[in-house]
């Protein structure tokens, strides 16, 4: 039996409602529990306020520099002790999950009796960067909690300048639209820069996501600096069986507005049977007995819209692997950014290939950490170099898949011009 | 002198391997998918190649959760699911079922316990947000509080697949954004300068970090009453609060003044458009806890305006790319002011520079 709970009128308003109520839940672990009886009455308070009141500060585990947040109150009497002296320390520790966040319920259970034991038992699943978030912990037992999630198997994730935890969807392990392997990609990349993760001592943070389609479920290309999409080169697949149950489900009138209407580049067409064309670069598919839907790949920028739309009927093609955007973030300081393509496309199929992303990512970081200024992020670095000298730094050859348009203005010296064209033609000799 | 304590070293294990936690099915057909459809709203079901079969049963979670709550879980993982779950990105939880008789009584069991199914499609799905009051030393407002609120309201819409198409929402309780892009934000809007406590900089505040940090170059060191600390060009400021983090003696969060903005049109996938960043429709909202009920009203009014008016699968940013922002703003009802024209960095590319006006 924990102490006699504070009264929370404003926090008990948030117990009404059918969707699951964070604060029962809060008000269960307190009945055991001083440390949450506490933490309910400084949130209390600041329902009441509409003020924060905690403070960060230096809580982590022997040999490593980062992935615990540490979490003080400031809310004091006035003799300078916590109003709320059970909660005064309220750290949280970050815990990487496995790729696409499966879990056995042993295990999950086993967070919970270690979590019951050394904190609040609150567990936040999961945290914006990805991470297991077990929430609510005194200084004394951030080192014992962690050396038993460690025993587990489980690692601490990102926090500060640092490699952040990073997320992969569902992906290979359920959906059809998975263009490589995600989770093996993932533990690759984040693997190699445990160093990097744990000890914070970069520039500013780096945080890596992994899609496995242009559906882009992570939001790799707003919310990373490097995001991994899984895309496909050859012509999307068809299944001429799930076509015509789809069109016999829907109907022209769905094929054609909620279809052919959305194709951002008009390569869908439906046409009558006979009129397809036939060709290395199309895919055609009949839907009923008179109509077919032709799609010339060259003109197909791989958005998925009709293969979400038809699932199974059209599929991502055979050739797969992933493009690499560099450069996305949120607003502070320059304002968002979208990671932009560095690399158009790289197959993954292999541990070698999966290596040539590795070593990609190691010189990224590598650059990343020598140039750039304090607290600039990837995308802000490459803006204000360019993104042609960070290419060049890159060893990545230029492609017109990285642009939307070429150069809008004449501000440029170009007197470099035919040692340029002459390297290319060398290249393209060579090859 | 005590003996120096041995400290256990960790065992730099990194991202575990997945393979373990996956549910059979999945496992046996790995990378092996052909097709999905979706039999009700919060069920998805899987076609391998392999002509395996695999049903997905997905429901809402408050996010924060106590022990009971995930045992709960995983005692209804036990008795269905093979003990093998997943979380989505937005905190949901999925329980994947190899035979289809389980479905139903698998819905049971979770209805039962206060866990809504569905989320999945062209629903409203869980709210993606951050921490709030609840753990975070520089929030404006509470996060887990909001969306419980938010989410108490549009709950029917979560366990329907009636929206023009899916409708992802995130909020966030500073202009950090770490709640991300969605279709509908809730982010915290601050309109005063910080306010700072002189006493307190020079001892706190690493100040050519903060001078540097602001986006606007509004903070410049100072003398104030004897002591090295810092100071606002407040015709300036913007009241980002850049300068918050890395100084808590600045400090922007303010009960009154930190207003909540709503901002729409955020897209993630590449499906027909490429990305978009969302836009801010509204401002001046009251952080009004425990229930935020002007937010909760303004998200409910944009949703119904998009359900009753946008063309099926149009996004939140297709149906406005399509009806133009002059309408967005007359059938939603919100005032278009000047606080609304872009004038950061980059900002003519969202003038209209054209004569494309719709009458």
């Amino acid at each position: 039996m924990a102490k006699k709970m504070h009264d929370t009128p404003n926090l008990d308003e948030l117990e009404k409602g059918e969707w699951p109520s964070f604060v029962t839940g809060l008000k269960r672990l307190a009945k055991d529990k001083d440390i949450m009886v506490d933490l309910l009455g400084q949130l209390e308070t600041s329902y009441k306020t509409r003020k924060g009141y905690w403070k960060g500060g230096t809580v982590g585990v022997f040999g490593y520099g980062g992935g615990v947040i540490p979490r003080f109150t400031e809310l004091k009497n006035e003799d300078g002790t916590p109003q709320f002296k059970d909660a005064a320390e309220f750290h949280t520790l970050r815990i990487m999950p496995p790729p696409g966040m499966h879990y056995d319920t042993a295990t999950l259970r086993q967070f919970c009796d270690i979590w019951d034991k050394y904190g609040s038992g609150l567990i936040a699943l999961h945290g914006q960067s990805g991470d297991i978030m077990f929430q609510g912990c005194n200084t004394e037992n951030v080192q014992k909690a962690f050396d038993e999630f460690n025993e587990m198997g489980f690692d601490l994730g990102g926090a500060g300048p640092a490699v952040r935890t990073s997320m992969s969807c569902v992906g290979a392990a359920r959906c059809e639209q998975s263009c490589y392997n995600e989770a093996q990609a993932h533990r690759a990349v984040l693997n190699t820069f445990l160093d990097d993760l744990h000890r914070p001592s970069l520039p500013y943070k780096v945080k890596f996501k992994f899609s496995g389609c242009p559906n882009d479920c992570m939001n790799a290309i707003q919310r990373s600096d490097i995001a991994i999409i899984g895309t496909w080169r050859d012509n999307i697949g068809t299944d001429e069986a799930l076509a015509k149950k789809w069109f016999a489900k829907h109907g022209m009138d769905e094929l054609v507005n909620d279809i052919v209407a959305r194709c951002p580049t008009k390569t869908f067409q439906v046409k009558e049977i006979k009129k397809i064309k036939a060709g290395e670069h199309i895919s055609s598919v009949a839907v009923s007995d008179t109509h077919a839907i032709e799609i010339n790949n060259q003109d197909c920028v791989r958005c998925m819209h009709c293969i979400n739309v038809m699932t199974g009927a059209l599929a991502p093609g055979k050739d797969r692997g992933a493009s690499v955007l560099v450069g996305g973030k949120s607003h502070l300081k320059i304002g968002g950014l979208m990671g932009t393509v560095v690399i158009p496309f790289m197959k993954l199929d292999t541990e070698e290939q999966v290596e040539i992303l590795v070593d990609f990512s190691q010189r990224h970081i590598d650059f990343f950490a020598e140039n750039a200024l304090e607290h600039e992020r990837s995308g802000e670095m490459i803006e204000r170099i360019g993104m042609a000298n960070y290419l060049d730094a890159m060893e990545i050859d230029v492609d017109p898949a990285m642009i939307s348009s070429p150069r809008m203005n004449p501000y440029v010296r170009t007197d470099g011009w035919d040692d340029e064209v002459a390297k290319i033609n060398a290249k393209k000799q060579a090859a | 002198m005590n003996a120096p304590v041995k400290m256990r070293k960790p065992k730099e294990t990194g991202v575990p391997e997945n393979t373990k936690y996956l549910h059979p099915v999945l496992a046996k057909n790995y990378g092996n998918w052909k097709y999905h459809d979706r039999p009700r709203p919060g069920v998805l079901h899987h076609v391998a190649h392999s002509g395996d079969e695999v049903w997905t049963v997905r429901a809402g979670t408050q996010r924060q959760m106590d022990v009971y709550t995930i045992r709960t879980l995983c005692d209804i993982g036990d008795q269905f699911a093979d003990g093998r779950v997943r979380f989505t990105i937005r905190s949901n939880i999925e329980f994947m079922v190899s035979d289809e008789k389980k479905v139903a009584p698998l819905i049971a069991e979770l209805e039962k316990h206060g866990f809504p199914v569905g989320g999945t499609g062209n629903s409203v799905t869980m709210i993606a947000h951050t921490q709030g009051w609840l753990h975070c030393d520089i929030p404006g407002t509470d996060a887990s509080g909001v969306v419980k609120a938010l989410m108490d309201e549009l709950i029917v819409e979560f366990k329907r697949e009636e929206m023009p198409n899916r409708v992802h929402l995130s909020t966030s309780c500073c202009e950090i954004n770490c709640g991300g892009q969605a279709d509908i934000a809730i982010i915290v809007q601050h309109t005063k300068p910080p306010v700072i406590n002189h006493d307190m900089v020079a001892n706190v505040c690493e100040r050519p970090t903060v001078v540097a940090r602001c986006p606007v170059a509004a903070i410049r060191p100072a003398m104030v009453n004897g002591k090295p600390s810092l100071e606002i060009d407040e015709a300036k400021c913007m009241c980002c609060g850049a300068c918050y983090p890395p100084c808590p003696p600045m400090q922007i969060n303010d009960p009154e003044n930190s207003k909540l903005a709503i901002w729409v049109g955020g897209k993630n996938s590449n499906a027909r458009s490429k990305p978009t960043f969302m836009k801010m429709v509204a401002s001046g909202l009251p952080n009004n806890p425990p229930r935020w009920p002007e937010v909760g009203a303004a998200v409910k009014n944009i949703i119904s305006v998009y359900k009753a008016d946008a063309r099926p699968w149009e996004r939140m940013s297709d149906w406005i790319d399509r009806i133009g922002w002059p309408r967005f703003f007359e059938k939603t009802g919100l005032p278009f002011t000047k606080y609304l024209i872009d004038d950061w960095r980059g900002s003519r590319t969202n003038l209209n520079a054209s004569t494309h006006i719709r009458f």
